[in-house]
């Protein structure tokens, strides 16, 4: 089972700063071991941000995102209490989701 | 035998209730995952195949797409970049390192209060150019370029 998601939401004024780190291997399958064989390809290929039930980001990635991806995005508007929900599935059907509420 | 009756008449109502319901997400379980990976883009070997796929392929160049970058990367397994958009109505962004073996590394969509914003680190194969298409809501494609050294190449190790 893949590590817990970690989701940190900062607010500044209106904008809150939304970081999310996800624990994951993402094997590009060019990577070779000391035999010469290569690692298979093993990377998250979509992700989705909700907020309060209501998905807000969707994104789709490629073996070329670093190794434990950490992605930072900008929202308006969000305030104490509001739950922020972050999902991920890789290409070989592994998942994980994690939720946070923002303090 | 009335019963049984009884039971049918129950469950067959039930269900009419409910169906409605089916299929809109009331009862769903958390949503997971809305578009299917856009295989033929992130496959996409060159960089203009890779435009293409994604749908970018006549993209105009925007100065209100600003990408922050190191000039210098050392280690091409970690290069940070963030990008913004200026551009109203932005409803994704997209980052393509041109000389990369696979040049899309990402596509996000934004809607609802997120902002078109993302910073994001990527693997790089080598010195080059990393572009970053905004799609807006009209359905236009705008693009900024900015270039990257990278001394050691993040890809193959």
């Amino acid at each position: 089972m893949a590590d817990r998601i970690k989701i940190r939401a900062q607010t500044q004024g209106e904008v809150t700063d939304i970081r999310i780190l996800m624990q994951h291997p993402m094997e590009t399958g060019q990577r070779k071991d000391d035999q010469g064989q290569r690692f298979p390809m093993h990377f998250i290929q979509t992700f989705m941000v909700s907020l309060n039930g209501k998905p807000i980001i969707d994104g789709q990635l490629n073996t070329s995102i670093s190794k434990n991806p950490l992605f930072a995005f900008k929202a308006r508007g969000i305030k104490t209490g509001d739950r922020l929900l972050v999902a991920w599935k890789d290409n070989l059907g592994e998942q994980r989701q994690d939720e946070t509420t923002v303090t | 035998m009335f019963q049984l009756r009884r039971t049918f008449l129950k469950g067959g109502v039930s269900a009419a209730l409910l169906s409605p319901f089916i299929g809109t997400g009331l009862l769903a379980p958390t949503r997971l995952l809305a578009a299917e990976w856009n295989k033929n883009a992130f496959t996409a070997l060159t960089v203009n195949d890779a435009l293409k796929a994604y749908g970018s392929a006549n993209a105009f160049e925007s100065r209100d797409i600003v990408i922050n970058a190191p000039e210098i990367a050392e280690n091409g397994a970690k290069v940070e970049v963030d990008i913004t958009s200026n551009i109203p109505n932005t409803r994704s962004l997209a980052i393509f390192a041109d000389k990369n073996p696979m040049p899309l590394c990402s596509a996000i969509e934004f809607s609802g209060p997120a902002l078109p914003y993302v910073r994001v680190q990527l693997k790089m194969a080598e010195t080059t150019r990393v572009r970053a298409v905004a799609k807006t809501a009209d359905g236009k494609s705008h693009v900024a370029f900015r270039e990257i050294k990278v001394t050691l190449g993040g890809c193959g190790g």
